[in-house]
């Protein structure tokens, strides 16, 4: 959690505004990237081990369309900020397009079979994009060329970084186009696969074609997540590196413990990680001796773990009714 | 009863372990032949895999094979026979193998270690993991299905930082610290009545370390199957089989599931704890993140590629998983040839291998290139991936599903029912 934004506000109030917006930042994050997973969950009943690696994958997409490729710059004219965003959105695309691959080759013919062997298929599609975009992302670094880079401005005698507004406003955006989406036709129909396939293939639902938008939605998540999750404060500088892949394995604590079915819960759990992570740094950090270098990355995995005892299907998540 | 094998006229017959007498014979040969592998003689070294299996390079990696299956039986016992998802299993390893290096390491000033012999440490690794095992069960009882997979996950990342809490036992640096060397003292003596990891002398014949420990890794791993199998068939086994089926059920019918799946735990992680000793001490030196995510997902490949829930299975998908990787980097390497000396085949194979800077190949000969093409040890994880969503896909009992195939077409044939 270094970076060009240290706090080198003296006082105790600034040293608090500074934490809460940083925690409320990476709390979006995990939000966004636990948004990903939970809406394959809803329509799949799959958790998708892969989403890490889809993001690391979108983020190496976004390298190629804006910085090697410069699309749309190189058409139209304009803001540059304004063609990041397209060329965002342009891989965001790319990578829907290869969950829809990865959907119909790998997912679609184990619709009957057990979760965990879903499970698991998408832990070897992980081992496979992760390994053949670790290589991509090894060679030369591939700078994503964000448009405030490491930019920051004061609230009091506070530094924020722009990053930390860009990842609250992104993830508002996802949420409310979540939300919105939920209440089309299609979202209704989401819905209705998630709460009871058969059910809803009766109601004349395509189910097939709900697990493809679901993979679809779910891998540009995972893009513009992994993406987010590479700038300053976060990632190694705006650049699209190995880390990214396991960047979404740090959301997993904030999936179950919101629930896996549940997007409010996704974005509560998201933000109760972001907090207690970054507060665990803020204000533990005297007591490094006892608790080790860099513990605040397991405080989220303790959380989970604390959350599980007392909850088992976390916050929001719907208990599975127990029958004989 | 002669020529009917399938006939059982008691309960004791139908429980045994190999119920026909070629299955005997087959056992025994096959012991025999694996033991006498190493050791280049006259008629064993003739028959086609074992031949070159036990050539001292490949013995090496049949080695960490052996252990991996040590470990492999006991995700079995956990995953495949209690039905409980467990993508820890790398973090009991990592809790027995800094067992081991604690109880029979060598201490310095900033290190500690016992120094204790190994008859000391192995059982001690197995039982400290057994143990944390324990500890972790009634977090896990509480949760099922992929909420406890996430869960175990947890587990791994913790012990990640544990390691980094504890620099005198898991070591300073990236590198990690020595485990001790493999051999048998009767306590602290200066000089080992059995030395596993030098070249030597041992009774009357000439053996190189490969060599002796892979005797002593065979006896454990025979151990450790014919215990497993056996598990399997006892009361617990039976437990444990409820309870995978469905748990609500079975505790209706009065196995009690938390009892039952804390046993469960403990079992699989002392098998674990050992597995992870071992390998630890085969490698002589492990940092801290080999532990990780990728050790447990390996696990699970293995179980899923062999056939889950049986010891077959999970012997079957270690000799798969281990040793695919050496397979894959010999069959480039003759395809490398093949285009160097000109083979029938060269043409195709000079497509898929790049031998230099505008070579349309795929893949990459040399071990340090990075990014396209492939270097080998990237291909080695492709593949691996690969093999865990085709095996999913089309063949979900995994090789022994495959066996069990071709076996009932023989027993059918020429009728295919």
């Amino acid at each position: 959690m270094t970076g060009a934004t240290m706090i080198l506000a003296a006082t105790g109030l600034d040293t608090f505004v500074h934490t809460v917006i940083k925690s409320l930042a990476l709390g979006s994050l995990y939000a966004l990237l636990a948004l990903g997973f939970v809406l394959i969950f809803k329509a799949t009943q799959t958790v998708n081990f892969a989403q890490g690696a889809l993001a690391l994958a979108g983020t190496w997409f976004l390298s190629m369309i804006f910085m090697d490729w410069n699309v749309p710059g190189r058409w139209v004219g304009g803001p540059g900020w304004l063609h990041w965003f397209v060329a965002l959105l342009l891989a965001a695309l790319a990578t829907a397009g290869f969950g829809l691959v990865i959907e119909r080759l790998a997912i679609r013919p184990m619709i009957g079979e057990p979760i965990f062997s879903m499970a698991v298929i998408t832990l070897g599609l992980e081992v496979m994009i992760r390994t053949v975009a670790f290589d991509a992302v090894n060679v030369t670094p591939r700078v994503l060329g964000v448009p405030w880079g490491t930019e920051t401005f004061m609230i009091g005698g506070a530094f924020i970084a722009w990053s930390y507004i860009a990842a609250i406003a992104m993830a508002a955006v996802a949420f409310v186009g979540v939300w919105l989406f939920f209440k089309t036709r299609t979202g209704v129909a989401m819905r209705a696969t998630a709460f009871d396939q058969e059910a809803a293939l009766a109601q004349g639902i395509n189910v097939g074609r709900i697990f493809a938008i679901a993979w679809a939605v779910g891998a540009m998540l995972a893009a513009i997540s992994g993406v987010f999750s590479s700038m300053p404060p976060w990632g190694p500088a705006g650049m699209a590196s190995r880390d990214g892949a396991f960047f979404a394995f740090r959301a997993l604590p904030a999936v179950i413990l919101g629930g896996l079915d549940s997007a409010v819960g996704a974005l509560v759990g998201g933000l109760l990680i972001g907090f207690a992570e970054i507060f665990a740094g803020q204000y533990l950090a005297g007591h490094t001796g006892i608790l080790g270098v860099g513990y605040q990355q397991v405080v989220p995995y303790v959380v989970m773990l604390i959350g599980l005892l007392v909850k088992p299907y976390g916050l929001f998540g719907t208990e599975e009714v127990r029958r004989v | 009863m002669r020529g009917r094998p399938k006939l059982y006229t008691s309960y004791i017959a139908e429980a045994q372990l190999f119920p026909t007498r070629v299955q005997k014979i087959l056992v025994v040969v096959g012991i025999i032949v694996l033991v006498l592998m190493p050791f280049d003689l006259p008629v064993i070294n003739q028959i086609p895999i074992v031949r070159f299996l036990g050539d001292n390079i490949w013995l090496r990696l049949v080695n960490r094979m052996l252990i991996f299956t040590i470990a492999a039986l006991g995700l079995n016992i956990l995953s495949g026979l209690a039905g409980q998802v467990s993508l820890g299993h790398a973090f009991f390893m990592g809790s027995g193998a800094y067992t081991a290096v604690l109880v029979g390491g060598k201490g310095s000033a900033n290190l500690w270690g016992w120094g204790l012999p190994i008859w000391i440490w192995l059982p001690a690794s197995g039982v400290v993991a057994a143990l944390v095992g324990i500890a972790v069960a009634p977090a896990a009882v509480r949760v099922r299905g992929l909420y406890l997979g996430i869960a175990t996950l947890g587990l791994v990342f913790i012990g990640l930082h544990l390691s980094r809490v504890f620099p005198e036992i898991a070591g300073p640096g990236a590198l990690g610290r020595k485990w001790p060397r493999m051999q048998f003292r009767l306590w602290k003596e200066e000089d080992p009545l059995v030395d596993f990891s030098r070249d030597g002398d041992w009774l009357w014949f000439e053996a190189s370390k490969n060599q002796k420990t892979y005797l002593l890794l065979l006896a454990l791993t025979v151990i450790a199957a014919v215990v497993a199998a056996n598990i399997a068939r006892t009361r617990t086994g039976r437990a444990f089989s409820a309870i995978r089926e469905r748990d609500v059920a079975a505790e209706i019918m009065g196995v009690p599931e938390f009892r039952y799946k804390t046993m469960a735990f403990a079992i699989s992680s002392f098998y674990a704890g050992v597995a992870g000793a071992l390998l630890a001490v085969l490698a002589g030196q492990v940092p801290p993140e080999s532990w990780g995510l990728l050790l447990s997902i390996q696990f699970i490949a293995i179980l899923l590629i062999g056939g889950i829930g049986r010891v077959s299975g999970a012997l079957l998908g270690t000799f798969f998983v281990v040793l695919s990787p050496r397979f894959i980097e010999e069959v480039i390497d003759w395809m490398k040839e093949q285009v160097d000396h000109g083979g029938i085949l060269a043409g195709v194979f000079d497509i898929l291998i790049s031998t230099g800077d505008g070579d349309g190949g795929i893949l990459a000969i040399s071990e340090t290139a990075l990014g396209y093409p492939l270097p080998a040890s990237a291909l080695d994880e492709l593949v691996y991936g690969l093999l865990i969503v085709v095996f999913l896909l089309f063949e979900p009992m995994g090789l022994y599903g495959i066996w069990v195939k071709v076996r009932n077409y023989w027993k059918g044939w020429p009728f295919s029912y």
